[in-house]
């Protein structure tokens, strides 16, 4: 099925945990904050969407929360590209 | 140079930004009447669900205010003095302006009916609205929803998330008749029944009833009553013109701006729910109570504010909401006509949205997970997306790239059409296309 060829491309929790990061529709959030209220290690992803830029932090577990628990479908994981600045 | 900015939503939020973005030097002041500041307001839903507590509504911390340079002052602008560039604020000495943005917003419409003054009656325009829904909402066991669109479901959804019995009246036989079509209703209304929610259809708010001073129930047209203690409204939103009216500023539902948000005063500029701005693409001047929009038209004011010519280009409308917990997302023209339950424009809806040509209709999905395409000779003109929300990135960029869909369109209006992996097939290679 091609709509699940498109969008699988690989970028499932499990992958994404070991090598991918968060990244933001940022035109859909209205910075209700819900991602960084439930950010287990604090991170201000909301801030991150705001300024349209990946979730690239240190600290992030790419646990799923914010991704989960956005009412908006603002976050996706994404895989990480170290050569080239996430597409968002 | 001053830059003065009325209203501290996300359209003079940004305008800041931008103004700082070309001019560290200057002072930038915004005088806002709510107490709050900057928050998320469509955030407000959430908190009122209990999803999130008061204190992370607040997309910026004090420090950041600090790296702005940015001073604020809380008080209600009287008068707008063009001829001094000066603002009379309640209570407080003068400010002189060298640059004025109106980012005023919008407020709730009156309900107009008989009783709309009683202790229990409740409406959702800001934060201060949002503590009363909750502190009333202790109190009540019965509830009772006036109105439509976005701003009822998220009232209804906060009465159900504390407990409140809820009614939701409807004047006529669905929900949000005029940007949502029958299926799309029902699968709000079926889910709002599962919560609990108990849904009056042909029902019209004729009297609030009360006794010493508090809700007692509602009397409908026809003479039915639902007892209840708590009334929440949600009827429309009108622009805060109130201001630019009494300078002199044109106004004709919003305050007039063209597309560089310039009002007919060249030292003031409009931007967000207060404005209605003009679209160079469709000729017109429309209101969009969108946060995206909103943001957007502040930017590009304070650029322009700060001395950068820039325009504002309309994307396709597009806002994503839940109703009834099913995130959706509507995308350019997708309805016609008006809602009986809204008066004018509501929160969270665009203008735009309902002037849909003649348009063929494709939809495929079932339950849950619903795509519906508007689809006009040659390009998508709008789109609802239900549920799963993986092609609304690839349709908002059709629709607003006018994508020339002529080669799926007959597929698309087969009988019972694969919608969604047509559209996906073509996504992956008109994506190719454009980037090339």
């Amino acid at each position: 099925m091609a709509l699940l060829d498109i969008f699988k491309s690989g970028n499932s929790r499990h992958t994404v945990m070991t090598s991918g990061q968060v990244v933001p529709e940022s035109s859909r959030c209205v910075q209700c904050g819900i991602c960084s209220y439930n950010c287990p290690v604090g991170i201000d992803v909301r801030a991150h969407v705001w300024r349209k830029e990946a979730v690239v932090h240190s600290e992030c577990l790419t646990c799923g929360e914010c991704v989960a628990r956005c009412p908006r479908g603002v976050l996706r994981f994404a895989q990480t590209d170290l050569f080239e600045k996430a597409n968002v | 140079m001053r830059y003065v900015i009325i209203g501290a939503g996300v359209a003079g939020f940004a305008a800041v930004e931008a103004i700082r973005s070309l001019d560290s030097n200057s002072e930038v002041v915004m005088v806002s009447d709510d107490p709050h500041g900057f928050y998320s307001r469509p955030g407000l839903a959430y908190y009122l669900t209990g999803e999130l507590d008061d204190k992370a509504l607040y997309p910026r911390a004090r420090n950041d205010y600090r790296d702005l340079a940015l001073s604020f002052v809380q008080g209600r602008v009287k008068r707008i003095l063009r001829d001094k560039h000066t603002l009379e604020i309640e209570g407080k000495p003068p400010l002189t302006y060298s640059k004025l943005l109106l980012a005023v917003g919008s407020h709730a419409l009156s309900l107009g009916a008989p009783g709309e003054n009683f202790d229990g009656v409740v409406k959702l325009d800001h934060f201060e609205d949002a503590k009363r829904i909750i502190k009333v909402a202790k109190h009540s066991k019965r509830a009772v929803v006036v109105g439509g669109g976005i701003t009822a479901l998220e009232l209804t959804e906060a009465l159900l998330a504390r407990g409140v019995e809820t009614h939701y009246l409807l004047r006529g036989d669905r929900y949000w008749s005029n940007v949502l079509d029958g299926a799309e209703s029902r699968i709000v209304e079926a889910r709002l029944q599962a919560e609990g929610v108990q849904l009056h259809y042909h029902s019209d708010l004729q009297e609030i009833l009360g006794k010493k001073g508090r809700v007692t129930g509602v009397l409908l047209k026809g003479g039915n009553t639902i007892a209840c203690d708590m009334v929440a409204y949600a009827v429309g939103i009108a622009p805060r013109i109130e201001l630019a009216q009494a300078a002199d500023i044109n106004c004709e539902r919003g305050i007039l701006a063209d597309e560089h948000l310039q009002t007919n005063d060249p030292d003031i500029y409009a931007a967000g729910d207060v404005a209605q701005v003009y679209d160079p693409l469709s000729g017109r001047s429309v209101i969009d109570s969108l946060w995206t929009p909103a943001r957007e038209q502040g930017y590009a004011a304070g650029l322009n504010m700060a001395g950068r010519k820039s325009a504002y280009l309309k994307s396709a409308p597009f806002n994503v909401t839940r109703l009834a917990g099913l995130t959706t997302t509507i995308i350019g023209a997708v309805g016609r006509g008006r809602d009986e339950d809204i008066v004018g424009i509501a929160r969270g809806d665009s203008e735009t949205w309902r002037d849909l040509p003649e348009a063929l209709v494709a939809q495929g999905g079932f339950d849950v997970n619903r795509v519906r395409l508007l689809i006009g000779d040659q390009y998508l003109l709008g789109a609802v997306l239900m549920g799963d929300q993986k092609l609304s990135l690839p349709l908002q960029k059709m629709i607003s790239h006018k994508a020339n869909i002529s080669s799926i369109r007959d597929s698309l209006l087969q009988p019972n059409a694969p919608v969604a992996d047509i559209i996906a097939d073509f996504w992956m290679t008109w994506r190719e296309s454009i980037a090339a």
